[in-house]
């Protein structure tokens, strides 16, 4: 799989190093991307792609190695000096000012200047004009609103706006994961167009038919390394996945037995707005199922639905074998049914209130009566709980704001167990936990099983599937696919399906 | 809690100043006589400050409360104009003032606008009905009618307006902290999100956050009414603004989720003693302005450069 080495290439990284704290989140990249080649940057989440490009984008700086632009030593200041070098980035969320018109949008920050500051519109044409025109699309017009403008058409924006900078590498960031697919074949023409005139583009992207199809070369990371690199059409899809997969740290997931016992939760063709589409699912009490799949698949939005934190379009939800419509979250936690929010510090926990606060706030009634609240018994819940799951903070009255991250996921996890609900639906629950905690939340998780809760698990981290889960299904954009016990997957198997869709099923 | 304690310092650092710096210049500050009528002067913003505090406490803010309070005399005036009974009276004062801001919560969560321009919209049409509920003028009822309302601002220990103001911010304060109102109220200004996550009913419980505020502006209107006993459509222009900034320097956070009944009080006072000692001493009316300016700002920077260190 290794080429022979460019002599010229226009971008050289050898080595680069980069940590956080105590966190090594690069521990030796190398990446060579040569001039007018598509270069796709492969790699599980987590494993070091966007620390890499914030490297090169210059919003981090490398801790050790070796960077080269076009053959001169490259270490940006920031992402403008990047751009002024000749590096634009292109990222996941666009940052375009919705009520701009295109032209303004994409010489933003860097208008001609007349005199007295008037800005010289014939030169704004023709800067515009010309960027537009090497996009080979006609559609845009520079006079357009942005918000009139489709995600497509805005991501062929930021691409203009690249160029007029005369950027020479654009980093595309998962590019096509809101596009639809008329929109992802018009920004493949775009891309091949620009690398004919010379321009090199790294191409990050989960969804392995489209970088066949688009990228020349590639580079895998995993754990902050590079694993591999190679020509694309020399590589089997096969040994993309494996070298994405492999695994160089062994984890620990602590064994709680428990017993599946009668079927408390089905999902029949449940339909979001826009995802998940028409997921079915079944799960027992004492059961642990995990949903893999990648960012934005829509796994997120399945809990959601299911939670009636979001619109559900169509499908059914029965709990304990009735048919349960919910209109609010407060239903379904009436129903016996919980979330752990990803997102934590958002909207999982309120990080101002204190703990008790935030481990009883949705069931308060064991402790007040006509409103009214006995503090003491409040406290001593919380107490209970903060014993229970071994929080590590001062005691109830403790701002959860200042616990730690994995203390914070606990409390979090508290207010599902203070609730006593039955299936617990939880989304990421070990993102941004240190090693020792996780453990700790593997281990609750285990014993909820055991005590006969229904668990419900979306994670992007397979191990952990792989690790606390009895069965496991895949999603795919918006698609969830069958389940299979934990023990006929192979973690290559699940990749595999999560990036191109259950095979031989008609898309 | 001595963290909660310690949020109440700086204004009540700042009440103990304005007061010793007052009584220093001006023994005459100090007689009983003054503090009861620095204490009749608060009841109005401090009864505002009380329904603020909730508003406020859950991420909003209500402007139109110093139209609901020239809204609620009128309304107080005319039924006592009309023969109500004083009861009947202070009730109809009290129920304009909760309508105007059930409106106010109904519109914030149907409508989903936020508080800002719904409040600032209150502002303006409060204003306007009362001033056309009035016909532009005073309203006078008889001395007999208004009589049995004044009786609640007299300035003597036995006000019954001090003590029902007094009253009232103790039993909020308890249900401010000790109610699932109160927790959800705090809920709500933390963390919405959050909130609507653990099952809190947010739009109703905003409702009845609002329709709280406007009760107690309600209250602050018939407070006004005994004091003038008349009814004026014109009165407590740019009121809101002294009671929001009573919240404020009370250790109250305008993102939401802090505050407190007993800050707020202290806040009142602070700025009701300010307007009196300065009124005591001659310091003209443009001083004062300044001065409470500068305590607002001051009172904020205080509390960031705490929260900062900690």
């Amino acid at each position: 799989m290794k080429t022979e080495r460019d002599s010229n290439p226009l971008l050289l990284m050898s080595g680069v190093q980069k940590r956080f704290g105590g966190v090594i989140a690069l521990s030796g990249v190398d990446l060579e991307v040569r001039r007018g080649e598509v270069h796709a940057l492969l790699g599980e989440n987590g494993a070091g792609k966007s620390t890499l490009m914030k490297v090169l984008s210059g919003a981090h700086a490398a801790d050790a190695g070796e960077c080269r632009f076009d053959g001169a030593p490259y270490a940006p200041r920031g992402p403008v000096d990047a751009l002024e070098q000749g590096v634009a980035m292109i990222y996941q969320e666009l940052n375009l000012a919705p009520d701009l018109t295109v032209a303004q949008n994409v010489l933003l920050g860097r208008e001609p200047r007349g005199t007295m500051g008037w800005v010289r519109a014939d030169e704004v044409r023709e800067r515009v004009g010309g960027a537009l025109a090497a996009l080979g699309s006609d559609e845009l017009q520079p006079e357009t609103l942005v918000s009139e403008l489709g995600p497509g058409q805005r991501q062929l924006v930021e691409i203009a706006r690249a160029l007029v900078e005369d950027a020479r590498l654009i980093v595309l960031d998962e590019p096509t994961s809101s596009l639809s697919q008329e929109d992802t074949r018009r920004l493949f023409e775009v891309v091949k167009r620009l690398t004919r005139e010379g321009v090199s583009v790294i191409y990050i992207s989960h969804f392995l038919e489209e970088v066949q199809e688009i990228a020349d070369r590639f580079t895998v990371l995993r754990d902050g390394e590079t694993v591999g690199a190679g020509v694309v059409s020399e590589t089997s899809l096969e040994e993309l996945v494996a070298l994405m997969a492999g695994r160089s740290l062994d984890e620990f997931f602590p064994e709680v037995p428990h017993e599946a016992g009668e079927v408390i939760l089905e999902l029949d063709a449940l339909s979001g707005e826009r995802l998940p589409k028409e997921a079915s699912l079944s799960l027992r009490r004492g059961e642990i199922m995990g949903i893999a799949g990648l960012v934005g698949a829509g796994r997120t939005e399945l809990l959601r639905a299911l939670f009636a934190l979001e619109p559900v379009s169509s499908g059914q939800v029965k709990i304990k074998g009735g048919v349960s419509p919910a209109r609010s979250p407060r239903e379904r936690l009436d129903q016996g049914v919980g979330l752990l929010s990803e997102d934590r510090k958002g909207e999982g926990l309120a990080l101002d209130l204190d703990l008790a606060t935030n481990a009883t706030l949705s069931h308060m009634d064991p402790f007040s009566s006509r409103g009214w609240i006995r503090e003491r018994e409040q406290r001593a819940a919380a107490q209970r709980w903060i014993d229970r799951l071994a929080i590590r903070c001062t005691g109830p009255e403790q701002r959860v704001g200042d616990l730690s991250g994995g203390n914070q996921q606990k409390a979090a996890l508290a207010r599902l167990l203070h609730h006593d609900v039955d299936v617990l639906l939880l989304d990421e629950p070990t993102r941004g936990v240190d090693v020792g905690a996780k453990v700790e939340v593997y281990r609750v998780i285990g014993e909820l099983a055991a005590a006969g809760k229904a668990i419900l698990v979306v994670s992007s981290y397979l191990p952990e599937l792989f690790g606390i889960c009895d069965r496991i299904a895949v999603m795919h954009r918006g698609v969830l696919g069958p389940s299979r016990a934990v023990d006929e997957w192979t973690e290559e198997e699940v990749m595999s399906e999560a990036t191109r869709g259950v095979q031989g099923e008609v898309a | 809690m001595p963290k909660r304690l310690m949020t109440l310092l700086g204004p009540f650092i700042g009440l103990i100043v304005v007061v010793a710096l007052f009584g220093a210049i001006e023994p005459a500050f100090l007689s009983t006589r003054n503090m009861m009528t620095v204490a009749i002067q608060t009841v109005i913003v401090g009864l505002g400050a009380i329904g603020m505090t909730f508003v406020i406490v859950s991420g909003g803010i209500d402007l139109s409360i110093g139209s609901v309070i020239a809204l609620s005399s009128v309304v107080t005036a005319l039924c006592a104009r009309a023969g109500l009974s004083p009861a009947a009276s202070f009730a109809a004062g009290v129920a304009a003032g909760a309508l105007c801001g059930a409106l106010n919560g109904w519109l914030v969560t149907r409508l989903n606008i936020v508080p800002f321009i719904v409040t600032l919209g209150m502002m303006g049409v409060a204003r306007g009905v009362s001033k056309w509920l009035s016909g532009e003028q005073t309203v006078t009822p008889s001395p007999e009618a208004s009589e049995a309302l004044a009786s609640l601002a007299t300035k003597s220990a036995t006000s019954p307006g001090i003590w029902i103001t007094i009253a009232l911010a103790v039993v909020m304060a308890l249900v401010l902290k000790r109610t699932v109102f109160g927790t959800y109220t705090y809920a709500l200004g933390s963390n919405e999100d959050t909130a609507r996550l653990c099952g809190v009913p947010v739009e109703r419980t905003k409702v009845w956050i609002y329709t709280l505020c406007g009760l107690f502006g309600g209250l602050g209107g018939v407070m006004t009414f005994a004091r003038l006993s008349v009814g004026d459509p014109t009165t407590a222009i740019g009121r809101e603004l002294d009671v929001i900034a009573a919240v404020v320097i009370g250790g109250a956070s305008l993102a939401g989720g802090k505050g407190s009944i007993l800050g707020s009080m202290i806040g009142a006072l602070l700025m009701a003693a300010l307007a009196n000692g300065c009124n005591l001493t001659g310091v003209p009316n443009f001083v004062q302005e300044i001065l409470i300016g500068g305590i607002i700002v001051a009172a904020v920077a205080v509390d960031r450069l705490r929260s900062a260190r900690a």
